[in-house]
């Protein structure tokens, strides 16, 4: 990817996850307070928990969701620079996709599981 | 290769340059902090300080990804609670009273209390000397061959054992077993092997994988980056998941087996069962290259589908139904971990588990379970220096003559329960000094922390290196040395593929001195005939990856500039068929008949079943259905956090705000039991002690099973005894064992023990740390 002007950001880009696969290793999580140089309690993006829950054919269900906060600006500077934002870029699971959102419904549509958040 | 398409002018592929203010160096990083892996990072200094750090995309082990460990390297580097300078004590031990030294102090205390040591020794045991200092090693890290090198080639003493790690018992047990059947160590091949990965034409995805004994995710074992299943996976790999827990990959698992602790060996002879008698075996690998085949036959016939669901209590179709699985599918691997190792069976269900492999022709095939070597052959880990020791020497080491794995060489290491036995009774020489050398045994890895706390006040001098002041440290250390972290030393990793630059980027932290150093520092005053030769760091550095002659034929420099080294046979798949195995060059493997040894002849040499069989755990319902009556949880220690390893980063505010405490999982079934909820703090107790752990509900854990936390310690609390960092209060080793083995003396029950369970309330609660420093301990109770 090459460089992307900050300003043009809003409504434009957004970040794609396959919540299939998050394993709640937080390190989106920390990954985003070095950047952005937050304390403890705060968060640019956070894992959410749903389950273990056994379901009626006796399988199990168990599911995290990181959801990025108000605080998340999709790693503007570094994005300025031509990096990726720095939870896409670390994430162990390589669940994150960063990108213009039209690209990214595209390819929300290839897999069940996804979801697409805008900012 | 890369998850994501990166930038290639900021990403380069050079070893160092310069951007923004920024000097940008390529490399990998290798303890601290601790993990078993050595990712791929940039890390972004000015003037010599650490700024940031960023996974490498450019390198297919981690591709750009990276765990909390690394992300929190500046915090951890320029944590104000770091060592400082060397630190000697200024009062009685257990007081925390420290005076600052200079590094040229500590080296004259250290000939001094050398010479004291070596004269014991003579005129009180009739010794030679130097065996009387001990070094004590933690897990694999890039504190191995260090401190093997300053016991054998600085000290001449032939003593090293893990951090009283009881029976050996992490990989050890795994290791030796592959070793003994097929000469080689095997790891699952998820392409790791090779530069790029997935994209690689030799390598096939593996159909299945069993993941047994293992939460890799958490854990990272042995150069096995977790998340390599995730991305197994993805390409469709379907999954047995072998745990009495319900981890998250157990809740996405084809199937899930959710096995009574210690009953692996029997399990893997149930599989074995289903597997010979259905025909699922590989006939041709079988035919032609092992070696007591029939015998195994005959062995698994005792181990029916439903007698193994008795004793795993694990159903007996699940069991034919994973067998089956693993067995059509080509290839298949095996994913196995520390929960294999840590009960008394240990070394039999290694063996078991090799056997499964190599039957179902999946040994050494592209996406089954891959020989490996250190790379270029690099033989310099816990064993180097041992040319140092003379055979007189090595016949002084403690314990080694009543083990016959031990006594055969297979290891570098004393038995760790027969060092304690020594403390304990002076036999055949009492230990006079203890070097730890990167490990904090009370908080960790030793069993019964609380009798080797008590064994340890026999021992005259410990030195301890290290990075922080541990609770081992304030407990026995006279002399404290501040250790440099990964960013900050010169050094390599040869551990599996590929070799690995550890380039040096960051000033070191006040006074700290890399490993590398006071190896070759202390050696230079210990024995300048051999340390002497080299000119510089980096001149040793380069007699190392040399390795007299069997290493890369290039300097160290160069190896900073090249970065990775792929080594050629680390890629190649079937070796024992090429003649790459063995020194003669004919194909085989490394064993006395050239064969897979399914029934070892060695074992039946040494004594021991030269099949495998299940032992019933140390204690249990079956085993000792009395205690089992007053105890009656099953007790699992060591449950990992994902993030954290073993009792390190306990320092560190953006790892405490993920992990705030030891938080153990309870069964719905026993919290209901005892009534507790969630966030209420529970005791676990046994006859050997008893400690404390916040509980969390774990749906899915095998009804009647406690799962204890790992590692825990609080720096936070007061160092000076009684407090001792609060040591023991959540420490799950106040209720293992030392002493308690298998036959082959490989394998404690860490994870296959019992204990009773109730809630801490203000009338039961206590400080078990003030029970242990200052009233003698929970009572010792012989087995």
């Amino acid at each position: 990817m090459s460089a992307i002007d900050p300003k043009t950001q809003a409504n434009e880009y957004g970040l794609l996850i396959d919540y299939e696969f998050c394993t709640n290793c937080h390190t989106c999580e920390v990954a985003c307070k070095k950047v952005q140089g937050l304390t403890v309690g705060q968060f640019g993006i956070k894992t959410l928990e749903d389950g273990p829950r056994k379901l009626p054919d006796g399988s199990w269900e168990w599911t995290y969701l990181p959801l990025p906060t108000d605080l998340c600006d999709l790693c503007a500077a570094r994005v300025a620079e031509g990096r990726l934002p720095s939870c896409v870029h670390h994430c162990q699971s390589g669940v994150m996709y960063f990108g213009p959102l039209p690209e990214l419904a595209k390819k929300l549509a290839e897999k069940p599981k996804q979801v697409l958040f805008s900012r | 290769m890369a998850i994501n398409e990166y930038n290639k002018d900021l990403y380069k592929e050079d070893w160092r340059w310069y951007e923004d203010g920024y000097e940008v160096t390529r490399t990998s990083v290798w303890t601290g902090p601790g993990c078993h892996n050595g990712c791929g990072v940039l890390c972004y200094t000015k003037d010599g300080k650490l700024e940031k750090i960023e996974g490498d995309p450019n390198f297919g082990y981690n591709q750009g990804r990276l765990c909390l460990r690394c992300i929190n390297m500046v915090e951890n580097i320029y944590n104000n609670d770091r060592l400082k300078w060397p630190l000697m004590r200024d009062g009685e031990k257990g007081e925390n009273k420290w005076r600052r030294v200079t590094w040229e102090e500590a080296f004259d205390w250290i000939e001094e209390t050398y010479a004291k040591i070596c004269a014991t020794i003579k005129n009180e045991y009739g010794g030679i000397g130097p065996e009387g200092i001990v070094v004590l090693s933690g897990t694999g890290r890039n504190a191995m061959w260090h401190g093997a090198m300053v016991l054998r080639a600085v000290f001449g003493s032939p003593n090293i054992a893990f951090g009283f790690l009881s029976a050996d018992s992490c990989y050890q047990p795994r290791m030796t077993a592959n070793l003994l059947k097929e000469g080689d160590c095997w790891i699952l091949d998820a392409s790791q092997l090779h530069p790029d990965r997935y994209d690689n034409k030799d390598w096939k995805c593996p159909e299945a994988v069993l993941v047994w004994g293992n939460e890799p995710l958490a854990s990272n074992p042995d150069g096995f980056v977790g998340h390599w299943i995730i991305d197994l996976m993805r390409r469709g790999t379907k999954l047995v998941v072998i745990d009495p827990a319900l981890t998250w990959l157990a809740s996405k698992a084809d199937i899930w087996l959710r096995v009574r602790p210690g009953t692996d060996c029997a399990l893997a002879l149930g599989f074995l069962n289903v597997i010979i008698n259905e025909g699922l075996y590989d006939e041709d690998f079988v035919d032609n290259w092992t070696y007591g085949f029939d015998e195994l036959k005959q062995r698994v016939q005792e181990y029916t589908p439903e007698k193994v669901a008795e004793t795993c209590w694990v159903p007996a179709e699940q069991i034919v139904e994973a067998a089956r699985l693993y067995a059509n599918a080509k290839p298949a691997g095996v994913q196995w971990g520390l929960a294999i190792d840590m009960q008394i069976s240990a070394m039999e269900a290694s063996a078991a588990i090799s056997d499964l492999v190599a039957i179902t022709g999946n040994l050494d095939v592209p996406g089954g379970n891959v020989l490996v070597r250190y790379a270029y052959n690099s033989s310099k880990k816990y064993g180097c220096g041992i040319e140092f020791i003379s055979p007189e020497m090595l016949d002084r080491r403690i314990g080694t003559d009543q083990s016959p794995i031990h006594k055969a060489g297979y290891t570098p290491f004393i038995p760790p329960d027969l060092l304690l036995e020594a403390m304990e009774n002076g036999v055949p020489y009492r230990p006079q000094m203890l070097w730890v050398h990167g490990t904090n045994p009370i908080a960790n890895m030793a069993g019964d922390a609380p009798r080797v706390y008590k064994a340890w006040q026999n021992v005259p001098y410990t030195v301890v290196c290290d990075y922080y002041i541990t609770p081992t440290a304030v407990a026995f250390a006279d002399l404290v040395l501040p250790m440099a972290m990964s960013v900050e030393r010169d050094s390599f990793r040869s551990w599996w593929q590929p070799l690995r630059s550890i380039t040096q980027c960051a000033k070191r932290y006040h006074e700290c001195k890399m490993d590398e150093e006071l190896v070759l520092e202390l050696g230079q005053r210990f024995n300048p005939g051999f340390f002497g030769q080299f000119e510089d760091l980096h001149a040793f550095l380069t007699w190392m990856i040399n390795d007299d002659g069997h290493g890369v034929d290039y300097d160290y420099d160069e190896l900073n500039h090249r970065v990775y080294d792929w080594w050629e046979f680390n890629e190649t798949y079937e070796k024992y068929k090429k003649g790459l195995l063995r020194e003669d060059g004919q194909p085989g493997f490394v064993t006395a008949t050239g064969l897979y040894e399914i029934y070892s002849p060695l074992f039946d040499v040494w004594g021991f079943d030269p099949l495998p069989h299940h032992m019933e755990p140390f204690e249990g319902p079956y085993s000792t259905p009395e205690l089992y009556q007053e105890y009656p949880y099953i007790y699992t220690s060591g449950h990992r956090h994902i993030g954290l390893f073993h009792s390190e980063h306990r320092q560190l505010p953006s790892m405490r705000e993920v992990h705030p405490t030891a938080i153990a999982d309870l069964s719905p079934e026993i919290a209901e039991e005892i009534g507790v909820v969630e966030g209420d703090w529970v005791w676990f107790e046994n006859k050997r002690g008893k400690c404390k752990q916040q509980v969390h509900i774990a749906p899915g854990l095998l009804p009647n099973l406690v799962r204890a936390r790992h590692g825990w310690w609080f720096p936070e609390k007061q160092g000076a005894e009684p407090v001792l960092f609060g040591v023991f209060d959540s420490n799950g080793n106040n209720l293992t064992t030392m002493g308690v083995h298998g036959p082959t003396h490989y394998g404690a029950p860490y994870k296959s023990t019992l204990c009773k369970c109730y809630k801490v309330t203000p009338e039961n609660d206590c400080s078990p740390s003030e029970i242990v420093t200052q009233k003698g301990g929970f009572g010792y109770v012989s087995y």
